[in-house]
């Protein structure tokens, strides 16, 4: 247990070490979004009833934010380590695959919920009305944070070099977080793009946590959490037995 | 008593090389250890695979009776490893480093022993300096620092001195000279091999993969053979003696004896001839004769 709480706390030191890029980059970037497509889309769009586009914007931004700093926080410290070598400073030790595992995830999780918090106080004064369900913006805001950290484990482990890691956020991360309904909702989308976001689990994240604030989303609340969660025991299990295996890690 | 390190039957392939080729050995607690062999011999894949960071594809390593695969936790606590490589984590000092390798061995409140540490290896005043800005020879310090937080009764340094200045590591070697004394096992790789032949009670050689010589380090050497004389003489090298040189050198004869008790006969030779010696010096066959004659295929 003193293990995981020791990689624990190693891994938050090293990204707030870095706040000024870790932290406040991608809140200056979520607010620059905010601010154009607000300008932008304000006077032609109206996403849910009674709901304007610059308030619906909110909650897919911040989720969007969190989603990839949990991502880039849990990949960019693995992949450093195993380029710089000192990756070798965890494996020498007795750590558990659980430790390990829950370290980085949870470290991923709170880079993205301070993130998110971030993000979230420099575009609600934009509009955003009292959320109508805090509980679920919470669980969401955890387990999307979670899927993510999980999916950044699973690439630092897998990636070998930094161009495939950037391979894997380009092109696989963006267009998932893009593509999810973090500017759109999905109700506004021909049938057929319709029917392929809903095979995006991102977009159940940001669905759900949407629905936290408004009371009102494309899809039912349980419908997402199911998605959301089975995605991250999904990912969890096959991140854990990567790291129990030695995947790339031990040879 | 338990082996500090138990080696059986360990193999292990790399596509088409052959690492390690059913290497077999012990190491008994508290030895010094000596590990040689030229680069690709299989050392370090032997260092990794005693420390978990590789698999054998056969074969069982122990650490203090632990198997490092079905007992790998027991086997890690009971190892401390300096890595060959120089590594580091760039966003810590130098004591922000030992706290967490600590708290990964669960090991909590090692404040002591980390001074104690930071101390003998004269790292006290970069204790706050972040890792990056150190030299390599501190670097590497902190590396053996790292490996010692847990206390563990077994220590592997893979090469520890490459490329370190005289001082440090004359140092390094009093401070491990010290801890094998409190009865640690220490086993070392070195490109050295004065410093094998001075530290270390007992050598192997590897290579290709292959354990080519296991011997208390005397022994190994007394084997190795032959020894040159060198004599400065009066008068002509007696012609009983002559098939015994080899060249000759500043006016001496450079005599090659297959071992130390013909020098006797050497001098009774030259009494009968009436040969008056004016110089004689014995030269001992050193470790890196040794080596590189079995390198190359010599018998010891």
């Amino acid at each position: 247990m003193h293990g995981f709480m020791t990689l624990f706390k190693k891994e938050i030191l090293r990204f707030w070490k870095v706040a000024f890029q870790t932290v406040m980059a991608p809140v200056l970037t979520a607010l620059l979004y905010q601010l154009i497509f607000s300008h932008v889309l304000s006077q032609h769009v109206e996403a849910y009833p009674g709901v304007s586009y610059t308030a619906f914007l909110i909650p897919g931004l911040v989720m969007m934010s969190m989603a990839q700093n949990a991502f880039a926080n849990s990949s960019s410290s693995l992949i450093q380590s195993k380029i710089t070598g000192n990756i070798v400073f965890l494996l020498l030790p007795p750590l558990t695959a659980l430790e390990f595992f829950g370290a980085y995830l949870l470290a991923a999780i709170v880079r993205g919920l301070v993130v998110g918090a971030g993000v979230l106080a420099v575009t609600a004064w934009f509009g955003l009305p009292l959320p109508s369900h805090p509980l679920w913006i919470l669980a969401f805001a955890a387990l999307g944070c979670g899927v993510l950290g999980t999916l950044g484990i699973v690439a630092g482990i897998w990636a070998d070099k930094f161009d495939q890691l950037a391979a894997f956020q380009n092109f696989i991360i963006m267009p998932l977080t893009f593509l999810s309904g973090v500017f759109y909702s999905i109700n506004s989308l021909p049938p057929l793009w319709k029917t392929v976001s809903h095979l995006n689990p991102v977009f159940y994240m940001i669905d759900g946590f949407r629905y936290g604030f408004f009371g009102q989303g494309d899809v039912s609340p349980w419908l997402s959490l199911a998605v959301v969660g089975g995605s991250f025991a999904a990912l969890a299990s096959w991140s854990l037995y990567l790291i129990g295996s030695g995947y790339k890690l031990r040879q | 008593m338990t082996h500090a390190i138990s080696i059986e039957s360990v193999s292990k392939r790399f596509g088409s090389l052959q690492a390690l080729d059913s290497v077999s050995f012990t190491v008994a607690q508290g030895e010094f250890f000596a590990l040689l062999g030229p680069n690709g011999a299989g050392k370090t894949t032997l260092i990794s695979a005693m420390a978990g960071l590789s698999r054998p594809d056969s074969g069982h390593i122990r650490i203090m009776g632990h198997d490092t695969v079905t007992s790998a936790r027991q086997a890690r606590m009971t190892l401390g490893v300096v890595p060959q490589e120089l590594v580091f984590d760039p966003f810590f000092s130098v004591r922000e480093a030992l706290v967490f390798q600590s708290g990964y061995f669960g090991i909590r409140h090692n404040d002591a022993w980390i001074d104690e540490l930071l101390h003998k290896l004269g790292l006290t005043d970069k204790a706050g300096t972040n890792m990056r800005a150190l030299s390599g020879g501190m670097k590497r310090r902190v590396m053996v620092a790292q490996a010692l937080v847990h206390r563990p009764p077994v220590i592997v340094l893979d090469e520890p001195t490459a490329g370190v200045d005289v001082e440090l590591r004359q140092s390094l070697w009093a401070f491990v000279q010290e801890l094998n004394q409190a009865g640690h096992t220490i086993v070392l790789t070195t490109h050295y091999l004065e410093e094998a032949e001075t530290l270390c009670s007992r050598i192997a050689m590897l290579k290709k993969g292959k354990l080519l010589a296991l011997e208390n380090k005397d022994k190994l050497l007394a084997h190795s053979a032959t020894r040159e004389i060198s004599l400065k003489l009066a008068a002509a090298l007696p012609a009983s003696l002559q098939p015994l040189k080899v060249r000759e050198a500043d006016g001496r004869h450079i005599l090659q004896l297959a071992d130390i008790a013909r020098l006797e006969d050497v001098l009774r030779e030259l009494r009968l001839a009436a040969v008056e010696v004016r110089e004689l010096s014995i030269h001992e066959t050193d470790l890196e004769q040794v080596f590189v004659k079995m390198m190359h295929g010599g018998r010891v």
